[in-house]
């Protein structure tokens, strides 16, 4: 609960104070983030290039020379030099602003994945993990049968029931994230449900709700943050396999993975750059992710480290 | 009290596996429109519409559908492939040994790299070695299978003009050639195991070596060998031997990328053609099978972790 403080001569002379108190909140943001970098220097290689991935997604078409889709004339299956610095494909086209374009694939679908799959597993784990019982049974059981199917085959088996297509792919593993992650959520829901202040709440008189809204999820959003963290990495991945294996985003629109196959692999052998290019760049963001998850979950969670 | 425990496990087993079924038959007619249609407009499958559905049994009422498909399945009755006309139980069959022996040697390098890698890394905390080890463990957790395939395809022929040999042995024919060939996939195959399970030993070294009968053994003036590897590792194992059973659906799920990019006639390889021709039994009747062995497989394990450690409560 927190105390009130009346500001006796009005707002204007608290004015300062609060300004005070922004900047030197913005001193500490700045100061944990120099913290972050010295403790964990693999952690900020990983943010480093997380943020780049988002640069990338969110100004391709300034970052980008060509569009996408655009035939250079004369460029067919340039190796990497000053003009292409990735090389062109076997349709003329810039490697370079494909791979930039590509990363607009993947941030969404990496994003609209675990978001999707944070709220899933946040109400499934929590509510399981709170209110136990034959609730927490039946739910955990649906949740064993689901972690039971290797992702590629469940998602593949969706894919060929819905068609390939961005939206699919992101509601088929949004479901599989969700539920490897509502695991973990309904762990760390019922080491905080049996905390003394959670007992103390509820000998107060908090309703449910409150008991869920104001102490339990403020104390479980730290594990759902690397949760999220690492999940971004394994949508990006698996999106990459499904694109690769042809159940992705449809040609043209270049989504890594499906980079790597077809073409990417026809021409492997006489110009090795379609297929080495975007490897890199799915390798690059997946581990930027998961450098950063690890990072901050060290940082903020020590009672998952090591877990995965 | 072990067959107490087993059973009571098993009892927990089964409701997941009649989970799982349910989601194994619901998936096909989760279809937005008439599978049948769907399926008459894309491949010639039956004459008519009615004779489709009768043949799949679409025409009666969903739970009746749903115990009729259970009888069959446990008679052992998978269907047959709406494509080659062959019993789906006699096509996994003759598929089922190279996804098992592909998997079996992926596993293995999983190991042979995670529990040596992993000791060291704990043992030597926070120095280079261990910051190397994590980070390229990472590496292997980020690195999607298929490029590293590609790779291993592409640059060892354009550097030394090597490429891996195409079509597959049968292990009749030649039993070397039949392993060599399926070496290179497994190791692509294990290393993202590998990477996840070096990771696992690492932590639970660490968590070991803080306990007290490791300070007592350093007390006593044991060397660091003897500590490592007989009072920690033996512990320390216990959980990751047990955790090999949580990867296994991530082996089989990487099999069906392996055995797609090197061409090996496996399960995988058949569940991911019948995706493309949209063959439901075949798609059912692979999916129930790897999902059975997943459950059975853990449970196997689980009874491992009971008589593994003595400290388990049944």
């Amino acid at each position: 609960m927190s105390i009130q403080v009346e500001a006796p001569h009005g707002v204007s002379q608290a004015k300062p104070a609060i300004e005070r108190a922004r900047a030197s909140a913005g001193a500490q943001v700045l100061l944990a983030c120099a913290r972050f970098v010295r403790r964990k220097p693999l952690g900020a290689l990983g943010a480093v290039i997380v943020v780049a991935l988002l640069v990338m997604a969110v100004f391709a078409e300034r970052l980008a020379p060509y569009d996408y889709d655009e035939s250079i004339r004369g460029a067919r299956m340039k190796p990497p030099s000053a003009a292409h610095w990735l090389g062109t494909d076997n349709l003329s086209r810039d490697m370079w602003s494909r791979i930039v374009y590509g990363a607009r694939v993947s941030v969404t679908v990496g994003v609209a994945t675990v978001g999707l799959a944070v709220l899933l597993a946040t109400a499934v784990g929590v509510s399981s993990g709170y209110f136990g019982g034959v609730y927490d049974l039946i739910v955990q059981r649906v949740v064993d049968a689901w972690l039971s199917f290797p992702y590629l085959v469940i998602v593949l088996s969706v894919m060929a029931v819905l068609g390939p297509g961005l939206l699919n792919v992101v509601l088929s593993l949004a479901v599989i994230i969700a539920a490897v992650n509502s695991r973990v959520i309904r762990g760390a829901t019922i080491g905080v449900t049996q905390t003394t202040y959670v007992e103390a709440a509820r000998a107060l008189g908090c309703g449910h709700r409150r008991i869920i809204l104001r102490h339990i999820l403020p104390n479980v959003a730290a594990t759902v943050i690397i949760l999220a963290t690492i999940g971004l990495g394994t949508a990006i991945l698996a999106e990459s396999a499904l694109s690769f294996l042809g159940f992705g985003v449809p040609p043209p629109y270049p989504a890594w993975g499906a980079m790597l196959s077809g073409s990417g692999r026809t021409y492997m052998f006489r110009a090795p750059w379609m297929a080495i290019w975007p490897g890199v760049a799915i390798s690059l963001a997946v581990f930027g992710f998961n450098m950063l998850g690890d990072a901050l979950r060290d940082v903020l969670d020590p009672r998952l480290r090591g877990a995965r | 009290m072990l067959r107490r425990y087993l059973a009571k496990r098993l009892l927990v087993a089964v409701p997941s596996l009649l989970i799982a079924s349910l989601i194994v038959f619901t998936l096909p007619r989760l279809i937005p429109g008439d599978v049948v249609v769907l399926m008459l407009a894309e491949k010639a499958y039956a004459k008519d519409i009615d004779e489709l559905r009768a043949k799949l049994g679409l025409d009666r009422p969903l739970p009746v559908q749903y115990v009729e498909w259970l009888g069959k399945v446990a008679r052992g009755d998978l269907g047959e492939s709406l494509w080659t006309k062959r019993p789906v139980v006699e096509e996994i069959g003759q598929r089922l040994p190279i996804t098992s022996e592909l998997a079996l040697l992926g596993l293995a390098v999983a190991l042979i790299i995670a529990i040596p890698v992993g000791v060291i890394s704990a043992a030597r905390q926070d120095t280079i070695a261990d910051y190397v080890a994590r980070s390229v463990a990472i590496l292997g957790l980020s690195v999607p299978a298929f490029w590293l395939a590609t790779l291993l395809i592409v640059l060892p022929a354009i550097w030394w003009g090597w490429r891996p040999v195409t079509g597959f042995v049968e292990f009749s024919r030649d039993p070397i050639g039949h392993v060599a060939q399926l070496l290179l996939p497994a190791a692509i195959l294990g290393i993202a195991v590998g990477a996840a399970l070096m990771r696992l030993t690492r932590g639970m070294l660490l968590e070991v070596l803080r306990q007290d009968y490791v300070r007592t053994a350093w007390a006593k003036g044991l060397g660091e060998r003897v500590i490592l590897m007989k009072h920690a590792l033996r512990n320390a194992v216990i959980p990751v031997v047990t955790l090999l059973g949580t990867q296994l659906p991530q082996i089989i799920g990487g099999t069906v990328i392996i055995e797609t990019v090197f061409g090996l006639p496996g399960m995988s390889r058949f569940l991911f053609d019948a995706i493309n021709q949209r063959d439901y039994p075949v798609i059912q009747g692979v999916n129930l099978v790897v999902v059975s062995l997943i459950v059975l497989v853990n449970l196997a394990v689980d009874a491992l972790y009971a008589v593994l450690d003595p400290r388990i409560r049944y």
